[in-house]
């Protein structure tokens, strides 16, 4: 009888540079740990990040997307979390009617001076993930182990 | 297929502690296309930028990843190294395992898992990295200054000093700012207006120095090097030429009901008005709300006194746009709303009052004429309480989460001088930490307390309350004897805490210099970069950045000059090369990339295109370099996949989420 | 239909117009097809009746490249493409001599298999002026009677109304044949559990072939190059090869076409496979409508739309998923 092997999901965040990277950098310098579940990728700014990116991850296997950007108001580039904004808001609720499990995605704006609230957010986003199971709704099966 | 290096830092023990290094570079070396990989304790160091030019000159690479701390922190660092080894610079990518690895997870084997992942999508991206060149962009050699307190004149007046055109916006009818406002200043008890009024007459004397004063920024467009700013000259109804200062416009004027805003409210002043004595310039304003020849057209009474011929009723306001190398932002502070401060009765009663209130009584030239005296009734006090942070280090949504930094000092700075002038005034302190770090600074509270009795009470004020009596109720808590306290006042002062002023939101919008949660303008970096903007070519410059006092004020301004100075010394600027860019082939010219670029970069032609064979005339977008900060809105807008953002494309974006996924 | 026909001519003979874009018979009877009619002796099979659903607008992309005029004929639905697109600079207004045809509500073929009508030889009852309330279908079988309201378009059943927004003429009356709630069916799926929902789609999309039909008439999706076709996403993948592709290729079709869609209905139209594709575009429309206020592709062609706007008091992703939806 084989013990079930703990579920680490794979969780992709992208954040923008100005804000919610640097957020990460802090979490990191202040030593607030979250999951390693959780992988990085720096982008210039939450408007950078095409829908197809998303999809492309829950294609490939990710259990979970979020993106983080600077907090409305605050863009780096004045304009592109509001662009963002709209733009998850209306994704996302795509997913759900999909049946794709609320939760699996998540927008959070993240300041620079917030490594509190990054590393906070990204703890509740693993369990969140964790709880949901690995994604099977939106994942492409042949890339599974 | 490039030829790859991964180089992974130790960074001493913060990354090698808690990372294998060795297996990282182990994994790394399965990955496709990397012919190089090694670790070193500190890949920064001297030694290890030359590891990295070594590898790169011997194995002939065409990209490198390091893995080491945040690109934040030495992405320029290696670029410059590859670069140096005939790299191009744009061949680099980071892996950051440090903040986002070593530093969060305790677990070897996870941490260096991490670390495996996060240099494999690196390399994955490195592979669809491309030669980037920056392009040059000229320097328009004047800056501008948003501000006309003591931070904007210290730092106009260093800029002018070095050479450079420097122009003052304020958007009062005077230069001065809050010092002006103030009475004395410490550690040192100097007359403000003494140490201010040259400074702001040297301002206005300097031959490189334009000041426009009742002028408010209406429109920034451009970028670092090359800024096109709109200035809104408010219409003064007095012309500037012909006005000599007389004073006899004011003098004469029959409205003087109107609120002194430079005495906070607490006097009175005619609509025809200059702020305080020395204002510069010493030209009024007509406020056209007060004034009854713009409210009734009856009355004309300053243009028939002026001699001169200066009053101008139908001046309108006027735009007028300049072009700047560097913009300082120095917007200063107020004082926060006390709205949600009930408890304190400062809507209630006419003797409770801020500290900058209180400099005004305090001021010679102020509403009391410098007398210390009840506001409500005139009587001179005898108790006096002052109540620290009032709203400053608030934990709840009333107030402000930071320390204020000031009040400390200028409380204990209003207590001795109270102490000092009238003996018999009982002057109590409610504090809840007196914070004096600063030259000469403890040395001057203790002087407070020690020669001249100022009683300090560690405890915050709950309540208080006016009595029919006219006096004040003050109930506290003495923290250190563990009791409640009531105790009767005359007078009660407000440290109240400063925020940075309102109009700030609206010119960090205009420069897309970002603020932060209590609107602070942020800075690049807050230990090594503190008087610039993450926006290239906004600097800043006193308390917009963060509370000071005035000695710091006057520091930062002068770090900011010296940082305008180094940026309009240079003739050519580089510009980020990490741009968008339009293929013409894909692209269906449908405007949309255009409705949502915030710097007007992109533009469409006619352009002759050969698609396939297919020869036709299409309109197409096209990107201005030096204009696209390189934010990548217009590329999720483009539907066709035809706009894509150098340095962070498409296809590199995809190849990092599907190694992270693999 | 003649009407159309002699006008046609006539401005063809004038010269205003270099060529007719149009319905032409088709090889079935309940199936005309989009034409070119450049000769006044290829308008002999112009054809204007109850099955001309078609959506001729995008065809006016290739049209506004070719020299002189082009007469097209539009239905009240379809001027909001025409106007989508001229907004978005893919066509061009002084190349299009726009006749807006009256429009009594299409019907369609499908329906009519449907209903199980099969052998069918031809059609009476569906001329586009003047229906008759039942049709008689002429089949292998013989005679059979159908109501007209019952094989319509299920885009004429929320139909959007009988005005023109943009026209050079008008020919022939018009009626607005709305009955039912445009938003049904999105509400539905909505109230239905996540398993249900996935149920649903699962079931719907595993149908799909690929085969671009929605792409290739869609007039929102106008793309000179498909993302789907061009190397830029690393996605160029045409087969069918699992399920996620589908709903990557069907979620991106619609978020691509989001706040640009008129809801013209014509992808769940020609879909071969009768996937109800129109049902994410309306999602997406049900969206915009409730958290950035009611917004009609193609009602001008001016106006910014909603994903290339914003107001600094958007309703956050987070937010926008409560209340039970």
């Amino acid at each position: 009888m084989s013990v079930e092997k703990e579920f680490r999901p794979k969780i992709v965040a992208f954040c923008c540079n100005w804000c919610s990277y640097a957020g990460a950098d802090l979490a990191g310098s202040s030593r607030l740990a979250y999951p390693a579940d959780v992988k990085i990728i720096r982008v210039p700014c939450s408007c950078r990040v095409n829908p197809m990116f998303i999809l492309r991850a829950f294609e490939k296997g990710a259990d979970g997307v979020i993106l983080c950007g600077c907090h409305p108001g605050d863009c780096h580039y004045s304009t592109g979390n509001y662009y963002a904004r709209r733009r998850m808001t209306l994704l996302f609720s795509l997913l759900d009617y999909l049946g794709v499990e609320e939760g699996r995605t998540r927008v959070e704006w993240v300041s620079a001076a917030e490594g509190v609230k990054f590393s906070t957010v990204m703890n509740d986003f693993v369990e969140k993930i964790r709880s949901l199971g690995e994604n099977v709704r939106l994942g492409d099966l042949r890339c599974k182990n | 297929m490039q030829r790859i290096g991964v180089f992974v830092c130790h960074c001493g023990s913060n990354i090698a502690a808690t990372v294998d290094v060795k297996r990282v570079v182990e994994e790394a070396k399965k990955e496709q296309g990397v012919v190089h990989a090694e670790d070193y304790p500190y890949m920064c160091s001297e030694a290890g930028q030359a590891l990295i030019a070594a590898a790169i000159k011997e194995k002939n690479l065409g990209g490198i990843v390091v893995c080491s701390c945040s690109p934040r922190m030495h992405e320029a660092t290696f670029r410059k190294a590859a670069e140096r080894a005939g790299l191009n610079p744009y061949m680099v990518e980071i892996a950051n395992i440090r903040e986002h690895c070593s530093w969060i997870h305790k677990d070897m084997e996870e941490a260096t898992e991490k670390a495996v992942i996060l240099a494999r999508a690196a390399i994955a991206k490195v592979h669809l990295n491309a030669h980037l060149h920056p392009g040059e962009s000229a320097v328009t050699k004047r800056a501008l200054v948003i501000g006309g307190g003591i931070a904007g004149i210290q730092t106009a007046l260093d800029i002018a000093e070095a050479g450079y055109k420097v122009d003052i916006v304020e958007k009062t009818p005077s230069i001065g700012g809050r010092m002006s406002q103030l009475d004395k200043t410490f550690p040192t008890l100097d007359c403000s207006a003494c140490i201010l009024t040259p400074k702001m007459v040297e301002a206005a004397a300097h031959e490189n120095i334009t000041i426009y004063t009742y002028s408010e920024v209406e429109k920034v467009s451009g970028f670092v090097g090359d800024f096109s700013v709109d200035i809104r000259k408010k219409a003064r109804s007095v012309d500037m030429n012909k006005c000599t200062g007389c004073g006899l416009c004011q003098e004469k004027c029959p409205s003087k009901k109107s609120l002194s805003e430079f005495n906070r409210g607490l006097g009175t002043r005619s609509a025809i008005y200059t702020p305080f004595a020395q204002a510069i310039p010493n030209v009024p304003v007509i406020d056209r709300e007060s004034c009854i020849k713009f409210k009734t057209g009856k009355c004309g009474l300053c243009e028939k006194v002026c001699q001169a011929g200066a009053i101008d009723y139908a001046q309108t306001d006027e735009i007028i746009t300049e072009k700047y190398g560097a913009i300082v932002v120095a917007t200063g502070f107020d004082t926060i709303n006390l709205d949600k401060y009930g408890e304190y009765a400062y809507h209630e009663s006419p003797d409770v009052i801020t500290s900058l209130e209180l400099e005004r009584v305090m001021n010679a030239a102020g509403p009391t004429k410098g007398h210390l005296e009840r506001l409500s009734d005139g009587k001179a006090p005898k108790e006096i309480v002052f109540i620290q942070c009032v709203g400053s280090r608030c934990d709840d949504h009333r107030g402000k989460p930071y320390c204020s930094k000031i009040c400390c000092m200028y409380t204990a700075k209003h207590a001795m001088l109270i102490r000092d002038k009238y003996p018999d005034v009982n002057v109590t302190v409610f504090y809840i930490d007196v914070r004096t770090p600063g030259k000469n600074f403890d040395e001057f509270y203790r002087r407070a307390v020690e020669e001249y009795g100022v009683n300090y009470i560690k405890g915050q004020v709950g309540k208080v309350v006016p009595q029919p009596d006219g006096s004040l109720l003050v109930q506290g808590s003495d923290l250190l004897d563990g009791k409640q306290m009531k105790m009767r006042a005359d007078m009660v002062v407000l440290a109240t805490a400063i925020e940075p002023d309102p109009s700030v939101r609206k010119i960090a919008t205009m420069l897309t210099a970002s603020i932060d949660t209590n609107n602070f303008l942020t800075e690049a970096h807050p230990k090594l970069r503190p008087v610039e903007s993450p926006t290239a070519g906004v600097f800043l410059s006193g308390v917009c950045q963060g509370p000071k006092d005035i000695p710091e004020t006057v520091s930062q301004a002068g770090a900011a000059a010296v940082k305008v100075i180094g940026l309009l010394a240079k003739d050519k600027l580089t510009t980020n090369p990490c741009t968008a860019e339009s293929d013409s082939l894909l692209c269906n010219g449908c405007s949309v990339c255009q409705n949502v670029c915030p710097y007007g970069a992109i533009s469409y032609e006619d352009k002759e295109i050969n698609d396939h064979g297919i020869r036709e005339t299409r309109r197409v977008a096209v990107v201005n370099g030096a204009l696209c900060q390189g934010c990548g809105a217009c590329t999720v807008a483009c539907p066709s996949g035809a706009m894509d953002l150098k340095g962070f494309s498409n296809r590199q974006i995809i190849a990092e989420v599907d190694a992270i996924c693999r | 239909m003649q009407e159309l026909v002699n006008r046609a001519k006539a401005l063809l003979a004038d010269g205003i117009v270099q060529r007719v874009l149009g319905w032409k018979i088709g090889d079935l009877a309940y199936n005309p097809e989009p034409a070119f009619f450049e000769t006044e002796e290829a308008l002999s099979d112009f054809v204007y009746n109850g099955f001309c659903g078609a959506n001729l607008s995008k065809y006016m992309i290739e049209a506004s490249k070719k020299e002189g005029k082009t007469l097209v004929f539009l239905k009240p639905c379809d001027t909001y493409s025409f106007n989508q697109l001229l907004k978005e600079h893919r066509i061009l207004r002084e190349k299009a001599y726009i006749i807006g045809v009256g429009c009594m509500g299409k019907i369609s073929g499908e329906k009519l298999k449907e209903a199980g009508i099969r052998g069918i030889l031809a059609v009476e009852g569906a001329d586009a002026f003047s229906p008759a309330d039942s049709l008689t279908v002429k089949t292998l079988y013989g005679d059979k009677e159908i109501a007209y309201t019952d094989v319509m378009l299920e885009r004429c059943h929320v139909c959007k109304g009988k005005e023109h927004k943009i026209y050079d003429e008008i020919i022939g009356e018009s009626r607005d044949t709305a009955d039912a709630d445009r938003m049904e069916a999105v509400h539905a799926i909505e109230a239905m559990s996540p398993e249900e929902k996935f149920a649903f789609f699962q079931s719907a999309l595993s149908r799909c072939i690929r085969c671009n039909a929605c792409r290739n008439v869609c007039p929102a999706c106008s793309c000179r190059k498909c993302v789907f076709d061009s190397t830029k996403f690393d996605s160029a993948q045409k087969a069918n090869v699992d399920s996620f592709e589908e709903k990557m290729f069907h979620v991106i079709r619609a978020f691509h076409v989001a706040g640009r869609c008129t809801d013209c209905g014509e992808c769940s139209r020609v879909c071969p496979q009768n996937i109800p594709l129109h049902l994410f575009n309306r999602k997406l429309i049900s969206d915009i409508n409730e958290f950035y206020g009611e917004y009609q592709a193609g009602d001008d062609a001016e106006t910014k739309g909603p994903l290339t706007d914003f107001t600094l008091e958007d309703i956050e992703p987070s937010d926008a998923r409560e209340g039970g939806r």
